[in-house]
Parts: C-alpha cells; structure tokens; sequence
C-alpha cells in the first residue's frame, strides 16, 4: 500500500472544525451586511426570525409538505418504471439497441426546459410538477441500472448456470441481487436530482412548495429574510433525503459494493 | 478404474487480431472414477480453455469430451467449476450460498448447507456475508457450495492462486481429507506442481500454447502426503525438467 487510509480524525477534531467553519460563514455574511448597511439582504438573525416566524404560522410545514409530496410522487413513478426499463436494457441486448439511441437524447434534457412542455400538457396543478421529478429521475435510473447489469461479474452468472439454474431464477436471484447496490446509487442521485428540480418548477407554476414560497417572499414586498430562509430550508431538507438514501446502502445484502 | 471423462482430440482456437489462434491442440487423456487428475502447464498455456470444454461452458472446435458415454453439451451441476476468480455471492449469506444449488429440495436444504459449512470448517460463520470473510474463508465457501450440490467432478482451476502458502496449504490438507470420504472423480488445473503431487493420483502436464499433453505421471506416494520426502522432491524434479525448468 503506497498511500494509506489517514487515521481517524480525533473526535473534536470532526465535530469542531466544521462547527468553526459554519461559524466563520456565519460571522463573514454578518459583517459583510453591517458593513454595507444593506437594507434589503438579511442578516442571519432575521433570516432566522423569518424562518421562526414561518414555522409558527404553520405555512413552513404546508410547503415542506407539498414539496415532498410531490418529489416522493414523481421520485416512486421514476424507480417504477426506471428500474424495470434499466434491467430490461440491461439484460436484453435488443431492448438495449431500441432503446438507447432515445434514452441517450433525452437525458441530457434538463427538465427546467420541459417546463413549458409541462404547464400545456398539465396546467399548473400537481401533475406538471410530479412529470419534471419524474423526467429528471428516470433516466439517470435508466442508465445507472443498465450499466450495473452490464457490469456484473461474469463468474456469478457463470457460477449459476454451473448450478443449474433458470434463466427466471437467474434474473431473479443473480442478476438483481448484484445490481442492487448500483441501483440505490442511482435512486440517490435521482433524488438529489429531483429535489433540485421541484423547487425550480413550483417557482414557475404553483401556489404551494418551497419554492413558490421563496418566489412569493420576494414578490409580496421584497421579504429577502424569507427568501434565504426558505433556502437554508430546502438545503436541508435535501442533506436529510440524502442521509435517508444512504441508509439504504448499509443494508447487508447491498454492502458488498461499498465496504472495501 | 472405468473411465469417467474421456476427452478425445479436443482441439480449439480463438479469433485473435485477425487471425486465429489455436489454444488447445488434440488434447486426449481420460479420468477413471474417483480419481484425481492434475493439469500442469505453464500459465497461459490454454488449461482453463481446456478446463472450460471439460465442463461444457465453451464448446471445441473438433474431438469431444464424454462424460459416463454422454457427450458433453453444456454445463450441469454434476460438475461443478471451483474458479480462480471466486464466484461467492456477495449478496447472500454463507448458508444461502450454500443452498443456492440445492432450490428443487428446500426442506433439508439448510441442514444439508450446514452440515457441508462445518466440513470445511466454516460452523459457526453461517450467517455471516462473504465481505466479512477472510481469502481463504472464501475458498471454503466456494468449496462447500459445490460440495453441497454432491458432484460426481470437481474441476478446479488454480483454486488456491490467490491465498498465502500456509493458508493454501490447510486448505489443500483439508481437501484431501474430504475427498478420502467422498471420492469425487477430480480434475485439478494448476502451475503449481508441489499443489498437483500433494493432491493427484497422476499428474499431466500440457506443453506450451497450444496446450497439448506432453507427460504424464503416476503419483504412487501414500496419503497423507509429506511435501518433505524425497520421492516428492525428486517427483518434483522430474515434472519441472518437463516443463523445461
């Protein structure tokens, strides 16, 4: 071994240092406002009274809710249809060649641009916002499955067929069981993804979400402390999806890919 | 000894940069029931190629191998391949790698995984995912699956390649032992000629690409085997001189 893993940082060198860095941020977005006597962008106290305030009137929750209801619904339809697809590709060497060439040329779209697409199609209810999380969550499943089938480890089909074992059952227990810990890769990015791209779409089409919520603030008299609060929020609520993804990857049965 | 695998003119090539390269070249020998035939060649040499037909995973070009008077068309869990790379499911648990074969008879099938986990000396590791096993741990693994399913060959190519001499060692001392109980007809490819004298009752070693075979000999030493003898030595010898060293 050239380089080694370093050794653990010491306790209070994890927890203090980051804890420094944030306060660092902190004092430089502080002195940065008094020093500009800036009447329109917040200090963090008032971005967090703004923040305080939301969540007393209980509108903080509505928004959270309606932006995680959505995420969760397009997020499902895209693991839905995105991990049968991928496996299919992945497995099926025509379905592969059909398939690709679209897969290829839609991904690349950012669903910011299916926008108007999405209002014409769906007005500017739930659905257009749940078809955007759904177009930004599925390829990237897509792609992210197929590759993980197509990267087995040839001696683990070999092993089966060895034993003797149908081709369902070697779909079934061979193929999906190892490319589970590249597909809940895949979900992770996809819901980091989707998060992203709520917020971009309730600024343009709805009157519930965090992001209305911050387009509201700014539009409703300049409220510049709710429009930071209302991202520190979505920051957040995203670092928390993402920790609950990871979960997933300490599962036993998928650990094999990540230890090491 | 009837014969249990005959192989018979079996020749192969591969396409290769636009050409073809021939990798096995006329291959005869046979294996009688019960015994254990070591390949011995250098590496490169096409004994996995050779190994591969054997079991029914490539197909040759020309000859055939019989098994029991069937021709080989496929593979079949009446021969099971212990591969150099490992093929231990990481997904699943070591009771459930071992029962992985044994789908068509589900009532016993735990009891029968942890019978053969404790015959390699895996009691006590049941439950536990490969990612927390050791190399060797693995080789027992991989040898237990293919045990469990009773086999009548075991092809093994370099299957202890990858561990430490000592642990290596063990496992082949442990080998032997299972095998005096269950008489598994056994074909063994290796480069490691002292592994070939500890376990075969004869020893082939194939030439250069295209492997052909060049030698054999008869391993008339009694088991357990002392790796220190001078008939092992001078064994020895004698089949490293025929691979030109």
């Amino acid at each position: 071994m050239a380089v080694g893993p370093q050794a653990p940082l010491p306790l209070r060198v994890r927890f203090g240092v980051p804890i420094a860095v944030g306060a660092g941020f902190l004092a430089i977005w502080w002195l940065a406002v008094a020093a500009s006597e800036t009447v329109i962008f917040p200090s963090p106290l008032q971005v967090a009274e703004g923040a305080l305030q939301l969540a007393r009137e209980g509108t903080l929750w509505e928004h959270i809710g309606a932006s995680l209801f959505r995420v969760a619904s397009g997020f499902l339809l895209a693991m839905a249809v995105g991990i049968p697809l991928g496996l299919l590709m992945g497995w099926k060497a025509i379905a592969h060649t059909a398939l690709n060439p679209v897969v290829q040329v839609l991904r690349p779209i950012s669903p910011i641009a299916w926008i108007p697409i999405a209002i014409l199609w769906f007005g500017v209810g739930d659905v257009a916002p749940i078809f955007l999380i759904f177009l930004s969550a599925v390829f990237p499943t897509v792609v992210q499955t197929a590759a993980g089938v197509h990267t087995i480890e040839p001696q683990y089909l070999r092993a089966a067929r060895n034993f003797g074992i149908t081709r369902s059952r070697l779909f079934l227990h061979v193929v999906i069981p190892a490319v589970l810990p590249q597909i809940i890769v895949g979900m992770r990015v996809s819901l980091g993804i989707s998060w992203l791209v709520v917020v971009a779409a309730e600024m343009v089409t709805l009157r519930s979400g965090l992001g209305y919520m911050i387009i509201d603030a700014r539009n409703a008299g300049n409220r510049y402390d709710l429009v930071v609060a209302g991202m520190v929020i979505i920051g957040i609520s995203g670092l928390l999806l993402d920790l609950g993804m990871r979960r997933l990857e300490s599962v036993k049965a998928v650990r094999w890919r990540y230890a090491r | 000894m009837p014969d249990k695998i005959r192989v018979a003119g079996v020749t192969r090539s591969f396409a290769r940069n636009g050409g073809t390269m021939r990798v096995v070249d006329g291959v005869d020998f046979s294996v009688g029931e019960g015994e254990f035939v070591a390949l011995v060649g250098p590496s490169g040499c096409g004994k996995t190629t050779l190994l591969n037909i054997m079991a029914g995973f490539t197909q040759p070009d020309s000859g055939e191998v019989v098994i029991d008077g069937a021709p080989v068309t496929g593979p079949s869990p009446n021969r099971i391949v212990i591969s150099q790379q490992g093929s231990v499911f990481p997904w699943l648990t070591v009771r459930r790698n071992l029962m992985f074969g044994l789908r068509d008879h589900p009532a016993d099938a735990a009891v029968l995984a942890d019978h053969y986990a404790g015959v390699v000396g895996l009691a006590g590791f049941e439950q536990s995912y490969p990612h927390e096993l050791s190399g060797g741990m693995l080789r027992r693994v991989e040898l237990a699956r293919a045990l469990v399913v009773k086999p009548e060959i075991l092809y093994m190519d370099e299957p202890f390649a990858a561990l430490d001499a000592l642990t290596s060692l063990q496992i082949r001392g442990e080998l032997q032992r299972i095998l005096d109980k269950e008489r598994h007809t056994c074909v063994l490819i290796t480069h490691d000629v002292e592994e070939a004298i500890h376990l075969a009752d004869r020893v082939l070693v194939l030439s250069r690409r295209p492997a052909a075979i060049q030698a054999a000999f008869e391993v008339r030493i009694a088991r357990p085997r002392d790796l220190a003898s001078p008939e092992v030595a001078q064994l020895k010898r004698a089949i490293l001189r025929e691979l030109g060293l």
